[in-house]
């Protein structure tokens, strides 16, 4: 009975049937009623579903974008709560980038980075300082404000600076291995913290911690961009290069020589793999996207202030990884998105619930226990419990298997005449 | 300039020494932790802040009994010190138990990573209990020891001003003197301490010598999570103040320390401690002036960050550790 019933859901057109379904189902409920949260998370859940289907690789992402750019915004349009979706959904976009960010620095190349906020910070801060009148307090030519239409260049440049600041924090750390790394980038994302708290004296460049106020919001052919619903497709947009990024990423020589790092450093640098580059890389990279994104979030938020890039943050985007899985882009999208809904909403969600029980009398709950306050404890629980238990994450990461034959066959032809008698035959290696 | 130095100089060491003695004693939970796992025990920190929250909770349950008022407070201060060092002990314990032992094999990213979640549970269970029972998480202890004394420091030199001290800074500084010369006397001196010293050197072998590493394994977390947590009742006298989040960032400095003095060095986690602290007290008084106002004391926590940068780049051992090489 079981088996058949695997049988059945194994089928290809049964499953299209069933998710199509599915779809259906949560959109129309989305579409229809006022305000529900459950099935704008049910209708986000469908991706996850699309993951494990057996269709092709391209069936599902041009099923993946179209929900993504199609599906999603119109069926949650619906009711007065479109906008709080879409705000949503863009922080899942931003968050996930970031973590996939900080999955190049921890999953792959095996550098425990506890500072990983600041490069988010550095690219935020580029773009709003440039974006309001503080330029004007140190730049001695040039007309600020800058328009909107600078932002899709500082979209570059936020991630060419992040990159910068990666590459400063990696250079003095080279030298510093596992647990001294993590203390030491720690360090150094409170100290770009501090510095951006303190840069307002002598020269005004931060504006302190009162924070920059009223940033330009980005133009597009005259089009301003200003609300969630027009930011949700500018982060959908980066995100897809981010995540076609890490993907051609991971499975590029650098992504192999960051595996081989991770696994040992030793060894790896006995095998020729240049250490100080491809640690170096890691840190500019992975920076780089927190960097882009955070342009996109000072554009967003209209506002920022060292508050938003506390110690805390950095931990969140630890959490997405270890969550998702080290090492693992599906894993780690999975975590983020689970993280940073369960932040949102579901945790807000659920307090406002308990204050509503309260209130009627059906039972009280003390203020102390309120989940919006229970964060840090959700977060240190679900560290201990997956890595007790669960130390690959939620999805796995999964190495690709090479088939032996065909790389056989495809050798050059050089390397195929001298090869019969005396080297090691292929596929008695370990792949 | 050197004048306006000197003069703050005598408050600059008062408070640097006792800004010190409790980065000492921190430090050396984490400084005989590595030196026995290898292991930066991050939760140390919450362990200080659990212990300065523990002896408040004594300090005002016992003050609030009527018949206490008539105990010194000397004594009081004792009692609360051997109670909370033995729950915070236990308590350290109990953390290697669960979250440390089952990863002895596991690659080293992942105790690190169960060790933040624990901080995190640390921070947040005191947060909630502190603030179920107090209303807010900020709790003001009753204060102890707070009759001022001036320290006649112009009499020696008319360049030097008058430093004004509390009570409490003699006690602060005498007690974390006592417990750093107690440890000392016990991993040099007794059975257990050479037992644990044989375990930092090589595990294995010293299992095959009949040494139950488990257990002395359980008795070092024991002892440092016992200092942390008496340190933390010193700070709460010392401060008054405290907060379920004073934890993590002195641990991070008290850290610091112990790569300074050496890690896995415990005389040169004291001596890393004192330096610290005094440097620290030094610079928050003295940056602003030295710099002419471009940076003010609220670079200091970059100052300890610095050190530890510049200290892991030239002197990786430390001051007083050994260097050594990795092995494949």
């Amino acid at each position: 009975m079981k088996a058949k019933l695997a049988s059945y859901f194994s089928n290809k057109w049964l499953q299209v049937i069933l998710f199509s379904l599915f779809i259906i189902v949560t959109s129309a409920a989305l579409y229809f009623s006022q305000k529900s949260v459950v099935s704008f998370l049910l209708l986000l859940s469908s991706l996850l579903i699309l993951h494990y289907m057996s269709l092709k690789n391209v069936t599902k992402w041009i099923t993946a974008l179209g929900l993504l750019f199609i599906l999603i915004p119109f069926a949650s349009s619906g009711g007065p709560a479109f906008q709080s979706y879409m705000e949503v959904a863009t922080m899942v976009g931003i968050y996930i980038s970031m973590a996939l960010g900080l999955n190049i620095v921890v999953g792959m190349a095996g550098l425990l980075d506890l500072g990983f906020v600041a490069f988010f910070a550095v690219g935020a801060y580029s773009y709003s300082i440039f974006a309001t009148k503080q330029a004007s307090n140190f730049m001695p030519f040039g007309n600020f404000p800058l328009g909107g239409e600078s932002f899709w260049g500082f979209l570059i440049i936020g991630g060419i600076m992040a990159a910068i600041a990666g590459v400063l924090i990696g250079v003095p750390v080279l030298r510093v291995k596992g647990d001294y790394l993590a203390i030491v980038t720690l360090g150094f994302g409170e100290i770009i913290r501090i510095i951006f708290n303190n840069a307002d004296r002598p020269i005004n460049i931060t504006n302190g911690a009162m924070g920059i106020a009223s940033v330009t919001p980005p133009e597009i052919f005259g089009i301003t961009l200003s609300f969630p619903n027009q930011f949700y497709f500018v982060t959908l947009f980066i995100l897809m290069f981010t995540i076609f990024a890490v993907l051609r990423l991971e499975h590029s020589k650098l992504g192999r020589s960051w595996k081989a790092v991770r696994e040992n450093e030793i060894a790896a640098q006995a095998m020729g793999i240049p250490l100080v580059k491809t640690k170096l890389l890691a840190f500019a990279l992975g920076a780089s996207f927190s960097g882009i994104m955070g342009v996109v979030f000072a554009a967003k938020q209209a506002f920022i202030d060292p508050t938003s890039f506390t110690l805390m943050e950095s931990f969140t985007i630890l959490v997405m990884v270890v969550l998702g899985g080290m090492g693992s882009v599906p894993g780690v999208i999975l975590g983020a998105a689970v993280i940073t809904i369960l932040n949102l909403q579901v945790l807000t969600e659920l307090t406002n619930w308990l204050n509503q029980l309260s209130l009627s009398g059906a039972l009280s709950i003390p203020d102390a226990l309120s989940p919006a306050k229970m964060q840090k404890f959700i977060f240190g629980a679900l560290l201990v419990v997956f890595a007790l238990y669960r130390p690959k994450g939620l999805i796995p990461a999964k190495n690709k298997i090479f088939d032996v034959k065909k790389l056989k066959d495809h050798r050059p032809d050089h390397l195929n005449n001298d090869t019969e008698k005396d080297s090691v035959p292929i596929d008695k290696v370990q792949v | 300039m050197l004048q306006e130095v000197l003069q703050s100089l005598p408050q600059v060491l008062v408070d640097g020494l006792t800004l010190g003695a409790v980065y000492a004693v921190v430090a050396l939970g984490y400084t005989m932790v590595y030196g026995i796992l290898q292991l930066i025990n991050f939760a140390h920190g919450e362990v200080f802040m659990s212990g300065a929250f523990i002896g408040t909770a004594f300090f005002i349950l016992i003050m609030g009994m009527g018949w206490a008022a008539e105990i010194p407070q000397f004594i009081l201060l004792i009692i609360v010190l051997v109670l909370t060092a033995s729950i915070t002990g236990l308590v350290g314990v109990g953390l290697e138990r669960v979250a440390y032992r089952p990863l002895r094999n596991a690659p080293r990213l992942i105790p690190l990573i169960t060790a933040i979640g624990i901080s995190f549970i640390l921070q947040d269970v005191v947060r909630f209990i502190a603030e179920l029972f107090n209303g807010n998480y900020i709790v003001t202890g009753p204060s102890l020891f707070s009759e001022q004394i001036t320290l006649k420091a112009s009499s020696i030199s008319s360049i030097f001003f008058d430093a004004r001290i509390k009570t409490s800074f003699l006690i602060v500084l005498g007690v974390a003197i006592v417990l750093m010369v107690a440890l000392d006397y016990f991993v040099n001196k007794t059975k257990w301490g050479t037992a644990m010293r044989a375990v930092a050197l090589d595990r294995e072998t010293a299992s095959l010598m009949s040494i139950n590493v488990n257990k002395v394994i359980s008795i070092t977390f024991f002892i440092g999570s016992a200092l942390g947590g008496a340190t933390g009742v010193l700070f709460a006298v010392q401060y008054g103040t405290i907060d379920p989040y004073i934890g993590f960032i002195l641990g991070l400095k008290a850290f610091i320390a112990a790569v300074l003095g050496g890690i896995g060095n415990i005389r040169g986690a004291m001596l890393g401690g004192m330096l610290l602290g005094l440097m620290e007290m030094f610079a928050s008084a003295n940056l602003s002036l030295l710099t002419g106002g471009v940076f003010g004391a609220e670079y200091k926590d970059v100052f300890a960050f610095a050190i530890l940068i510049l200290v892991l780049i030239f002197k990786p051992e430390g001051l007083l550790g050994k260097p050594t090489a990795e092995k494949v």
